[in-house]
């Protein structure tokens, strides 16, 4: 492995190059998943459950299919029905039967806009058409969507299959409660008996979007003899490839998955919806297949998170020592088992040694749309139970709220509740950038508050490759396997530059299809910038190996004598003193001779992901009459290994700030009596805009990891963990009022201003 | 498979014999932004879509015996370009410009906004407020209503189905005179008024107020003129004790509805602050122009 960290000199990483795919973005040449069109392309369009649960008692096609112009119709009839089977693909693990139902219903509608038939038709009218003569006959049965509320024994059970899992003794009867998973160390009684003081609350968020602008969309492509074709935008074609050879039991060798461009995932789109579906129509049609969904279908019916309970209790000494904790974390998955309950759990406390812990979670299944990652999934949920609880622990204890988390906080070498140790973390200098910060001393204006809070991600490694070949001319191209949501392209052709000693600009990074570069896992977890960026660094050193290799052959030297600076190879040995260095270009130029092209490839799976801790600062102001509440001012600190390009690194943090602060603040999924979204469109689902917020200060904190070549840390999602709490810290500072249940919208700060009034 | 026709006559009575033909299925296009949405999101399935920009006069503001005459299809981005306008009825302006994005005010039209008949619409509470009436042209002729009139309920009209809307009118400026309107959204643009008020009021030279019209939007199925809340403030400098005369009127005519906007308690109080807020803007404006300045 070529270890460039201790060079003193970068020329190329912690720079700051215009991005490779920035010009095709904004003049609109880039090509989104909608984009891709082919001769003879068939529109693809789904009929969707109007009941929030229901069952089918059938459904009538004839009419549809008898309709001019509709080439296809399915149903769940027309794919295979999957046994219950956990498969890893991805981060995380789902469940092909449940993956398979979630896509197209098969006996019963679990939520509303939940997918029940597909049509394929030569245009979208005729489309729309062909779904209104769709026949289906329901029995709409009693629906659940509060977490709590789906608990009780007395609640509408959605899956007659589903018993508890986690519990000593295996439940008599069937519970929407798929999972209890509890985690924790010491003597919770004992340590609570041990404090001063103690605190808790309970508190309550919101199912909410991860908001993406692009829509999904794909086209589909089944030829004759059985090869199959997807262009789609997703957060990893490799992802799709597996779940739509799963879902269709098809050989993964007859699909081919090409990454469109991608407008946001935010962990939304490491999954699939539309793929399988289209594939399945042109299969019956011999079209190709194009499906886009509307804004409308993809709330109703592709992952927001969770909505949750999280009750917190603190105890702690006078001093400041937190001596007992106990966390009760209460998440709705959707219709299927399966919400980041765990993740929540492992990162409620992650920040703090605590001896004496409980933390219990519950996966819950509910009548709404299946959740989907969203970036740090369950992280920011329990984050916004605990980090109020420890802002109220500060002001009980009249302590600062920076000292109190910096007496508590973990160092290198502590236990994380959820099992490892940590190693090269830098939380305590992140805790410090943020207590130096003069935004942390700066005065206050009237009906304003200033809120802190810190946040915690794991950050993965894993399976990815790369490639890198040398051009003729000496320039090269970088090819990897991992779509860009973040601005990894330039990364990766940073990291490759830096190896090769080349120009950035002469290193062009792609992202292949499935065909064209070996396995790697999706784009998610913070993982591409450490583990693909290590498989790049890994491939550019093979490649410097290979060209000193080369250049000895030319010297007629051997290769210990050759060495590579600057991006030429020198020759060290005295007796060859009249040979000038070889740039890449000119050994390039004759690659032939020295064995042919100049290119290598490296699989790997990465280890040694560093995790991300993040401290963050929000001022809001106040409008008593009103109840708005403004973010004034936003400092995010956060240590982030090593910025290898640091404005995608800040313009992570900003993204995951803004829509932290829209989860605080305005967005939620609103449901009627009847368990039918009501605000499903960007005009009622209130991401924030531009002008409601602050430019967002990003403080990069560098503790770099020593298993990654340059010291990287993931950086994508640690950003959004704190500024649920950071907003309502702020928020409790200027109103004098612990505020629980998010949002925190208007109507609900009138209420409390009326209350201190009154 | 259904069919939709676009028409696009050069002639006010082509339009309304194109109207009259299509029966209740036919639908006026202005800027489109509200029409066309709906038309996507499968909400209306007109027939035909009749489109007025053709017609001379529908696209533009034209200064008439001291007053504004603005064509039905003027989109937000001329009207807020028009030096004139703006420096009579800012109220209006602001209120024909806080629509949608800078995409939406290259289409969006007062006319639309009055016609599409949400409680919500911005412009109306401002037109109300500023004594608008509009134009409505259809098979027998022409007549001229206050704005007030067009909307009877949610998405549903004064006018019948051969009739449209062809000029919105806006008298002239009285002297010493301000108008203002503000909205509350919970975010700062690209946003639905949770409550909406227009204020437009004139002063006589000691600073009382001798004319005041008040409307509040969404917080009733259609917006309200309500002059209970003008005459709390008439005969006043616009002191704290109008001013908390005004926002008990601006309360008591609110009757609005919880929904996923905001609850009925929330409005109330709303309309009130905002009743109260845009008069003291509508009122400095009025002084500034009676001392000369620009409003």
């Amino acid at each position: 492995m070529t270890d460039v960290m201790d060079r003193p000199a970068l020329k190329v990483v912690g720079t700051r190059p215009i991005r490779p795919d920035g010009v095709d973005k904004v003049t609109g040449r880039a090509q989104f998943g909608a984009d891709f069109h082919l001769p003879g392309m068939l529109v693809g369009k789904i009929k969707r459950s109007p009941h929030a649960h229901a069952r089918i008692v059938s459904i009538d096609t004839r009419k549809a299919r008898a309709l001019a112009g509709v080439k296809a119709v399915i149903t769940a009839a027309d794919l295979p029905d999957l046994a219950s089977q956990e498969y890893e693909a991805g981060e995380s693990a789902s469940n092909l039967r449940d993956l398979s139902q979630n896509c197209m219903a098969r006996d019963k509608a679990l939520y509303q806009g939940h997918a029940l038939a597909a049509v394929a038709a030569v245009s979208a009218q005729v489309a729309d058409e062909a779904l209104d003569l769709i026949e289906v006959v329901y029995e709409v049965l009693p629906h659940v969507i509060d977490v709590e509320a789906a608990m009780e024994p007395s609640a509408p059970v959605l899956h007659a299959h589903l018993f508890t899992e986690g519990l000593a003794e295996r439940p008599a009867t069937a519970s929407n409660i798929a999972k209890v998973n509890r985690l924790g160390r010491g003597d919770l009684e004992a340590g609570f008996g041990e404090a001063d003081v103690v605190v808790q609350g309970r508190y309550t968020t919101k199912a909410v979007h991860q908001g993406y602008i692009e829509p999904h969309a794909c086209v589909a492509q089944v030829s004759q003899d059985g090869q199959c074709q997807v262009w789609s935008s997703s957060q990893g074609q490799f992802m799709v490839r597996t779940y739509c050879a799963k879902i269709l039991g098809l050989e993964i060798a007859d699909i081919r998955v090409t990454p469109a461009e991608i407008g946001g995932g935010f962990g939304g789109k490491t999954t699939v919806y539309l793929e399988p579906l289209a594939l399945a129509l042109s299969r019956q049609s011999g079209h190709p297949v194009k499906m886009v969904m509307t804004r409308e279908e993809v709330f109703r019916a592709t992952g927001p998170t969770s909505g949750a309970v999280i009750e917190v209790k603190l105890g702690a000494k006078q001093d400041g020592t937190i001596v007992a904790a106990d966390v009760v974390l209460k998440y709705q998955a959707g219709a299927f088992p399966g919400s980041p309950v765990g993740a929540g759990s492992m990162t409620a406390l992650a920040a703090y040694d605590i001896p004496n812990v409980a933390i219990t979670g519950y996966d819950v299944v509910t009548n709404s749309p299946k959740v989907a990652a969203y970036r740090a999934p369950g992280a920011p949920i329990s984050a916004f139970g605990v980090e109020s609880a420890i802002d109220d622990l500060a002001r009980e204890l009249g302590m600062d709220p920076i000292v109190l988390r910096e007496k508590n906080g973990v160092v290198s070498g502590v236990k994380a509740v959820y099992g490892p140790t940590y190693r090269d973390i830098g939380y305590l200098e992140t805790l410090k950038a943020i207590k130096d910060h003069p935004h942390y001393a700066a005065p206050l204006g009237p009906n304003q508050g200033r809120g802190v809070a810190v946040g915690f991600w794991f950050n993965v490694g894993g399976e990815s490759t790369a490639a890198v070949h040398v051009n003729e001319d000496g320039s090269a191209v970088v090819v990897t396997g991992n779509p860009d949501i973040g601005g990894s392209r330039a990364s990766m052709a940073m990291m490759a530059a830096e190896v090769l000693g080349l120009p950035v600009e002469q290193v062009r990074p792609i992202v292949a299809d499935t065909a064209s570069i070996g396995f790697s896992m999706l784009t998610g977890g913070s993982r591409t910038t450490f583990a693909t960026g290590m498989a790049v660094t890994q491939a550019a050193g093979k490649i410097v190996e290979d060209v000193k290799r080369r250049a000895a052959l030319i010297w007629d030297t051997t290769v210990d004598k050759v060495a590579w600076e600057s991006g030429q190879a020198v020759c060290l040995d005295a007796t060859k003193s009249a040979v000038k260095p070889l740039t890449l270009a000119a050994i390039a130029a004759q690659a032939g001779r020295t064995g042919g092209p100049i290119s290598a490839e490296v699989s790997l799976n990465a280890q040694g992901a560093g995790p991300g801790f993040a401290v963050h600062l929000c001022d809001v102001e106040i409008d008593r009459e009103t109840g708005h509440v403004t973010v004034v001012r936003y400092t995010a600190a956060q240590d982030v290994g090593r910025a290898i390009h640091p404005a995608y690194v800040e313009g992570q943090i900003q993204g995951g700030v803004a829509q932290g602060v829209g989860w605080a603040l305005n967005e939620e999924y609103i449901f009627d009596a009847d368990g039918q979204m009501e605000n499903a469109g960007f005009l009622d689902y209130r991401v924030p805009v531009a002008s409601d917020l602050p430019m967002i200060d990003a403080v990069l904190v560098e503790v770099p990891n020593p298993r990654h070549p340059f010291g990287a840390k993931g950086v994508g999602e640690a950003p959004i963990v704190p500024p649920l709490a950071a907003v309502a810290n702020a928020v409790r500072d200027a109103l004098g009022v612990r505020m629980c249940d998010l949002p925190l919208s208007p109507p609900k700060i009138r209420a409390v201003v009326d209350g201190l009034a009154s | 498979m259904s069919e939709l026709d676009y028409l696009a006559p050069p002639t006010v009575e082509d339009a309304v014999r194109a109207l009259a033909a299509g029966g209740g299925s036919a639908k006026v296009l202005g800027g489109g932004t509200d029409l066309l949405v709906q038309l996507r999101a499968g909400r209306i399935k007109p027939g035909v879509i009749v489109d007025l920009k053709r017609i001379p006069g529908a696209i533009g503001v034209r200064e008439e015996a001291g007053g504004f005459v603005i064509g039905a299809a003027t989109p937000g981005a001329v009207i807020g370009e028009h030096a004139g306008l703006v420096g009579a009825w800012p109220g209006v302006v602001e209120a024909a410009n806080l629509i949608g994005s800078t995409q939406v005010q290259g289409r969006a039209s007062l006319a639309g906004n009055l016609c599409n008949a949400s409680p919500a619409a911005d412009s109306v509470p401002a037109m109300i407020a500023a004594g608008a009436t509009c134009l409505v042209v259809g098979p027998a002729g022409r007549r001229e209503i206050p704005v007030e009139q067009v909307a009877v309920g949610p998405g549903r009209t004064s006018l019948a189905a051969d009739e449209f809307v062809l000029e919105i009118r806006l008298p002239a400026r009285p002297q010493r005179s301000g108008d203002a309107y503000l909205r509350s959204i919970p975010r700062t643009e690209m946003d639905i008024a949770v409550v909406g008020a227009g204020v437009a009021l004139t002063l006589d030279a000691a600073g009382t107020v001798t004319a005041a019209r008040v409307a509040l939007g969404a917080v009733a199925p259609t917006a309200l003129l309500v002059p209970e809340a003008g005459a709390a403030i008439v005969g006043t400098p616009l002191d704290e004790t109008a001013l908390e005369a005004l926002d008990a009127a601006a309360r008591a005519a609110a009757r609005p509805i919880s929904d996923k906007r905001g609850t009925a308690d929330y409005r109330i109080k709303i309309a009130g602050v905002l009743a109260r807020r845009a008069a003291a803007i509508a009122y400095r404006r009025a002084a500034d122009q009676g001392r000369g300045g620009r409003a």
